[in-house]
């Protein structure tokens, strides 16, 4: 029955562009693009628990890296994806291993990401051979073998397939001992230990795949909007629109962060239309603000597991 | 405390001493200002059931920790099995067969009660499915099998404890380490935990139990070690413990001695 | 002088640990809203410091209460709620420029034999060591400040002997933001200010606490020495734009290296 409806849907999502305008289907591009990022995020943030709200600096390793390689050494980016995405798991697992093995949890955890994705954004900002404080700019060719396209349309599959791929890991990781160690691993290391499993080792493992997974991102980024500023690209913002949407739509689950992302990503864009206006700069940062606070106080698990348990009762 | 088996050295109350499962030696752990164990030893045997009693804070919990991999002592020794658990990470401690529960339970509040004990049993049985149907098994035998699709957070005390007992088992233990398994509860529940770990103790599994609860440390445990301050100061049979003067002593103004036998 | 600037910052985390650990970006955000009175700061500091009790107090009885049994990523992302929106609000209210208010204290000078002292730092040095006694006087001298400590170090057993643990909660969470009120009015003629100048404050108040060890008053006193020196070092020898790295450095290693801090009474 499941199985089903996913097909159904995947169908939905394959058939959109033959039916959106342009306008639309960029939204839809940024809504599956996040997504993906989402649910990168989740294997570490939702399933495993541990909260990193320096995701971005992930992004912009891989960005930073793809566009460096694709400008200097005429590296095509879809194999520099792969190298930025590697740079960017590597970077995760030394921050992995610093909190892990240090013992940081919970909060302290939170600081040291935040810490290192500031760290980045700092040096990338004064180092002038990454382009400085401007960032990196990439010219617009068109070419496919250089990650660019001139159909919108393109980028739209591409990332769908992102988000399907990230996705499929999350469904793979869920249902083996991996997925479910880290459920418990969210809810009591001490008591996992107690049990014989040796946490350190399931979340550095989270950990890396999800860096891997949201330093592909990067790339994605890079050569869809075609600049990378430090400031945008590691920064705190870029961070907590990764996290948002998991944790609204429901962290730990399959759906959420592709849910979170149906949601929010069209009221990011509403709001910066109506707001963006009347000089209202990070109005929809208030909106995100005051969602967490209400989702955290009614519905903790997120708005997945709300809507699911409504149906069952229906 | 091996003793060559010969007739004049065998104790009239025990029967052939069983070979050495864990041996504690001369453990010591200090806090800032606190001892809280000192030079600690004993042993427990396969199969046997110890019990370590003593007043409130006289380090039993933290002999436990020391045992399972959660402190490093200071000075001292623990040997399972002839092998050295120094600087053993809790979870190698768990796979080598010694398995704790925890004073203050700790069951996964969000997971259900089934894939809480999954969580133990997938350490030997990788396989989700294998371990699920293990679980429910141990679950089965612990009377929790109508619950286990329930959330854990969603459990009586009662319950709790055989969940507890439930996660530790599932990882297949040669020593159970029980702390305060008995706590709070009442008759009947006390006397089905206690049916309980005798069944688990007759497959086999050694236990060792932190109890106040004193009708079930008598009518359970082979050995008694007490321990006040962190110190040995008795060891014996629950007939020889009990008479101590030193035993009685250390507990004369503790009200936590639940049914001292008379 | 800049330690009488890390030092209040050092102060006014302390009196949360009676709640926990999160303390939140937003109420030292807050400052920056609190700052924009007209009146010169020096006077207006204490007005500050009384609006940001009670917006403390209504965050902490209104939100943070909810939730205080609730897995620990939740509190931290209700922390991150309020922050978000706090300095938004503050972006959104007051745009992105930074500002700066010119106090009639800030252009004074005054000569101490063959050194000239900045008026304004001076008196923020002294109001911070003022604060601080108080502060401390308050938790070691008086019924709720004791309440408090007890809370903090022991919630169970505050429970047990009657404590109205909620209350303290509210009024420990309630002085810390004053502190932050204060704070920021006192620092505001020094520092030039903008929304998101909050996380930078917030990353050195927390190395402080983090250095000092949670929970602990001298700790957040000593912590803030140490912390304004180093950083005073840092801005000797490195560029400025570089300055925010070291902090975020020094937060790292921080971090790994003592967290429980040198006085710190709980563990990691």
């Amino acid at each position: 029955m499941r199985t089903a409806a996913a097909l159904v849907a995947v169908a939905v999502l394959l058939a959109l562009p033959a039916v959106l305008n342009a306008y639309a289907l960029t939204i839809f591009i940024l809504i599956l693009f996040y997504a993906f990022l989402a649910q990168a995020w989740n294997i570490l943030g939702g399933y495993a628990g541990q909260l990193s709200v320096g995701h971005a600096a992930f992004v912009g390793v891989g960005g930073y890296t793809s566009a460096m390689l694709a400008a200097h050494w005429a590296v095509t980016p879809w194999l520099g994806m792969l190298v930025g995405a590697g740079l960017a798991a590597v970077l995760g697992a030394i921050i992995g291993y610093l909190g892990f093995r240090f013992g940081l949890r919970g909060f302290y955890f939170v600081l040291l990401t935040v810490a290192f994705a500031e760290v980045c954004r700092i040096l990338v900002s004064n180092i002038d051979a990454l382009g400085g404080a401007l960032g990196l700019y990439i010219t617009f060719t068109g070419d496919p073998r250089q990650f660019q396209f001139q159909d919108q349309r393109v980028y739209y599959y591409v990332a769908l397939a992102l988000t399907l791929l990230a996705t499929g890991m999350a469904a793979l990781i869920e249902r083996r001992r991996f997925g479910i160690y880290l459920t418990a691993i969210r809810d009591d290391e001490g008591a996992c230990e107690a049990l014989g499993v040796d946490t350190f080792r399931y979340k550095m493992l989270a950990m890396v795949v999800s860096s891997f997974l949201t330093g592909l991102g990067g790339t994605f980024y890079a050569f869809y909007l075609f600049s990378l500023q430090p400031n945008t690209v590691f920064g705190i913002p870029l961070s907590v629109e990764i996290i948002i949407r998991p944790i609204i739509g429901g962290a730990g689950t399959l759906l959420g962060p592709i849910l979170g992302s149906f949601i929010l990503t069209p009221l990011a864009e509403l709001s910066r239309q109506y707001f963006g206006q009347s000089g209202l700069h990070g109005a929809h940062l208030i909106v995100y603000g005051l969602l967490l606070v209400s989702v955290v106080l009614f519905l903790p698990h997120g708005a997945y597991p709300y809507l699911r348990r409504l149906f069952k009762r229906a | 405390m091996t003793e060559p088996d010969t007739a004049s050295n065998r104790p009239p109350t025990l029967q052939a001493v069983p070979p050495l499962l864990l041996e504690v030696q001369s453990l010591s752990k200090r806090f800032g200002g606190l001892q809280a164990v000192k030079d600690l030893s004993f042993t427990v045997g396969e199969g046997e059931i110890v019990a370590l009693i003593g007043p409130n804070g006289a380090g039993k919990t933290t002999a436990f920790a020391l045992i399972s991999g959660f402190l490093a002592p200071d000075t001292g020794r623990v040997t399972f099995r002839g092998r050295d658990l120094a600087g053993l990470k809790p979870h190698r401690v768990n796979a080598l067969g010694v398995a704790r529960t925890f004073q203050i339970m700790r069951p996964f509040p969000r997971l259900t009660v089934v894939r809480n004990v999954m969580i133990a049993t997938l350490g030997h049985h990788p396989a989700p499915a294998e371990a699920e149907r293990r679980a429910r098994a141990v679950l089965a035998e612990l009377s929790l099998a109508d619950k286990a699709d329930a959330l854990a957070g969603s459990l009586t005390l009662a319950e709790r404890k055989r969940l507890e007992l439930a996660r530790a088992l599932g990882t297949e233990p040669a020593l159970l380490l029980l702390d305060e398994v008995m706590s709070g509860l009442n008759e009947a529940e006390t006397e089905r935990i206690l049916e309980l770990v005798r069944a688990i103790n007759r497959r086999g599994v050694a236990i060792l139990l932190i109890e106040h609860v004193m009708r079930a440390v008598m009518s359970l445990a082979q050995r008694i070690v007490v321990l006040n301050h962190g110190e040995r100061i008795a060891e014996g049979p629950p007939e020889a413990v009990a008479g101590d003067p030193k035993v009685i002593e250390a507990y004369l103004g503790n009200e936590d001695v639940a049914g001292a036998p008379a | 002088m800049a330690v009488g600037l890390t030092l209040i910052f050092g102060v006014m985390r302390v009196v949360n640990f009676a709640h926990g650990d999160m303390m939140v970006w937003g109420m030292y955000l807050a400052f920056v809203l609190a700052t924009r009175a007209g009146i010169d700061p020096y006077l207006s500091f204490a007005f500050c410091a009384a609006a940001l009790f009670v917006l403390g107090v209504a965050v902490q009885r209104g939100l943070v209460d909810r939730i205080v049994d609730a897995p620990h990523e939740m509190q931290i992302l209700l922390m991150l709620g309020v922050a978000l929106v706090l300095e938004n609000l503050a972006l959104a209210v007051f745009g992105p420029e930074p500002a700066r208010i010119r106090s009639a204290l800030a252009r004074l000078t005054w000569e101490v034999g063959p050194l000239y002292v900045d008026v304004a730092r001076l008196v923020t040095f002294v109001v911070a060591i003022v604060l601080t006694l108080a502060l401390w006087l308050f938790l070691f001298r008086t019924e709720l400040g004791r309440l408090i400590r007890a809370s903090a170090d022991n919630p169970y057993g505050a429970r047990v002997i009657g404590a109205d643990v909620r209350r303290i909660y509210a009024a420990a969470f309630g002085i810390g933001a004053a502190c932050v009120g204060a704070a920021g009015a006192l620092v505001a003629p020094i520092l030039p200010f903008q929304p998101t100048t909050g996380l930078s404050l917030s990353v050195t108040s927390f190395n402080i606490v983090i250095i000092g060890g949670m929970g602990s008053l001298v700790g957040a006193f000593v912590g803030g020495l140490l912390v304004s020196v180093a950083e005073s070092l840092g801005a000797v020898f490195l560029r400025p734009s570089l300055k925010e790295l070291f902090s975020f450095g020094l937060l790292i290693l921080i971090l790994l290296l003592r967290p429980a801090g040198l006085f710190g009474r709980r563990a990691a």
